[in-house]
């Protein structure tokens, strides 16, 4: 191909610009800032390991990374089962699917603000759910002020909204199943949950890591759930508070503590990337079987 | 015969059961939304006695709930233009165009996507304030405004397509411009189109960022402008309501528009993944 030498990089400037800019230049700047004791106003000065000595003994650090690990753990089995059984239903072709599909859909496209606020009134002491509650003559049930169950409640709209997203990749993937498995296995006399465990689960075991990687990725990182439930307070005396949080009520603002918030944004992406880490070596192996 | 008719029943039965749960919670926002002033909205009763849409003229008066729609709006489209263009145009110099340092380009786009959002914010918020951006909605969409992802997308159609149109074209005389705009571009609308299709939703979707980026309540875009919403009306759930509903329409609308394309798209990029 014959084009002159500066050529492609006409064609690469913007996107090099927007991501050396706002995303590899910030992410070199949080690795300094992190050994320094910088505020939001500028300067710091070198500071060594102190950010991490100050976070190993900062109980908000410890509280908030273990809601976080907590989140990850308590969405990933939902996420990795409940959208596959979502896809087997919704795969066949029968009439009105479509409209199924769609629907199902729809929580994924109304953005995470609009779910988390019709959750919070959904969950409201006097809300919805404890009306039904109080109907059946149980108690109201504090989901949103206590802080454990708040954790649990900003799970379950979590993954009400993955239903349908992690779906969409469960029916790709069922789509690729060999229909002679299901049909030998038919012959073989199997009934329907006979032929999902084995023939349907076993060739989604690929996918299914996919899905607990991202929905751990995502667990990991969760905040606006967990910001909108509380009303940004991060649920009683910030009890419920996650690592992101916690950056992010950290670092902002006037008083804002950019050294010690770029530490906890180092602990977060090393997680992060563990995490990656792991999928890709699991992914591997997965691939060789 | 009457086993498989069994099977069916069970299968629209579930169907119905996951419908009533996706749907249902939006239904009593829009019954919520629609209550008048004097119905207990606490009553659990989806369909009001006496209807009205008073709400939302109402939560306009209030918070200038339309402003920021259409600050999210401005917002969206600009995410979807740059993505599209700034993303094909990298995307196809990484695949079509033989140079060096195409390598490190590669790198620096792979390595980005590896870099999570919620760890540079801090950071990004002050390259921002060294550009003296914050407080602009410029700040809320330049840091996605080409994202690596999209990137490697398009890089990924254009590898895809046959080259020996390309070498004709060359032969007569089209330069790299030419043969992107007129022959590559339009062969790869398909991902195009699942580009701008995620590039808005992530765009109008979008919290995290523009919480601490913008701090006047008229650069506001919608998802803060709610959750102000929220924080300041919490006594009367009726508004909040009717501008959750405001914030879902479109966004249903576009996708029930671009539907097609988006549940192939999705599943032609995790046959190829």
């Amino acid at each position: 191909m014959t084009h002159r030498p500066y050529t492609p990089w006409l064609f690469l400037a913007p996107g090099l610009a927007i991501c050396s800019l706002f995303v590899i230049f910030p992410f070199l700047n949080m690795i300094v800032l992190a050994f320094t004791d910088a505020s939001a106003l500028g300067g710091g000065t070198f500071t060594g390991v102190d950010n991490f000595v100050r976070m190993a003994q900062d109980p908000r650090f410890w509280a908030a990374a273990r809601n976080s690990l907590l989140y990850m753990a308590g969405v990933v089995p939902p996420l990795v089962l409940l959208p596959l059984l979502v896809a087997v239903l919704a795969q066949k072709v029968v009439p009105g699917i479509g409209v199924f599909r769609t629907a199902f859909f729809t929580p994924v496209i109304a953005s995470t603000v609009v779910v988390g606020l019709i959750w919070t009134w959904l969950l409201d002491s006097r809300g919805l759910v404890n009306s039904v509650v109080e109907a059946l003559g149980g108690d109201r049930v504090p989901f949103l002020t206590d802080s454990g169950l708040l954790l649990v409640s900003s799970m379950v709209v979590t993954v009400w909204r993955g239903l349908g997203y992690y779906m969409v990749i469960y029916l790709a993937a069922l789509a690729n199943v060999p229909k002679d498995l299901h049909e030998a296995a038919m012959v073989d006399g199997a009934g329907p949950v006979r032929r999902f465990w084995s023939v349907t689960v076993p060739s989604l075991r690929p996918t299914m890591v996919l899905v607990a990687a991202l929905s751990a990725v995502n667990g990991f990182r969760v905040f606006s759930e967990i910001y909108l439930l509380s009303g940004g307070t991060g649920g009683p005396g910030g009890a419920s508070t996650t690592l992101v949080m916690l950056i992010q009520s950290t670092g902002r603002g006037l008083t804002g503590e950019v050294g010690y918030a770029s530490a906890l944004s180092v602990v977060l992406f090393v997680v992060l990337l563990g995490l990656l880490l792991v999928t890709l070596k699991l992914n591997r192996r997965e691939d060789q079987l | 015969m009457k086993r498989s008719h069994v099977l069916l029943g069970l299968r629209y039965l579930g169907l119905l059961a996951i419908l009533a749960i996706s749907v249902g919670p939006f239904l009593w926002q829009f019954a919520t939304s629609i209550k008048g002033p004097g119905e207990d909205v606490f009553v659990p009763d989806f369909i009001p006695d006496d209807p009205t849409f008073a709400n939302y003229a109402a939560v306009a008066d209030v918070v200038p709930v339309w402003s920021f729609a259409l600050n999210s709006l401005g917002v969206a489209s600009v995410n979807v233009v740059t993505n599209c263009l700034g993303a094909a145009m990298a995307g196809y110099a990484l695949a079509r165009l033989r140079f060096r340092g195409r390598r490190f380009a590669a790198v620096v786009f792979a390595s980005s996507i590896l870099v999570p959002f919620e760890a540079i914010m801090i950071s990004l918020f002050l390259v921002m304030r060294g550009f003296g951006l914050t407080n602009t909605l410029t700040a809320v969409v330049l840091p996605g405004a080409v994202a690596a992802l999209n990137v490697l997308l398009l890089r990924n159609a254009f590898l895809a397509l046959p080259a020996e149109v390309e070498e004709a074209a060359v032969i007569d005389g089209a330069n790299a411009w030419q043969r992107f705009t007129r022959l590559a571009l339009p062969s790869v609308k398909g991902t195009l189109v699942v580009v701008a299709l995620f590039s808005f939703m992530f765009s109008w979707d979008d919290f995290l960022w523009p919480l601490i980026v913008l701090s006047d309540q008229e650069k506001y875009t919608l998802t803060i402008g709610l959750a102000y919403l929220q924080g300041t009306f919490v006594q009367n759930q009726r508004l909040v309501a009717a501008g959750t509903i405001i914030a879902v329409v479109p966004l249903v609308l576009l996708f029930l528009l671009l539907q097609k394309h988006f549940f192939r798209g999705v599943g032609e990029g995790a046959i190829k993944g």
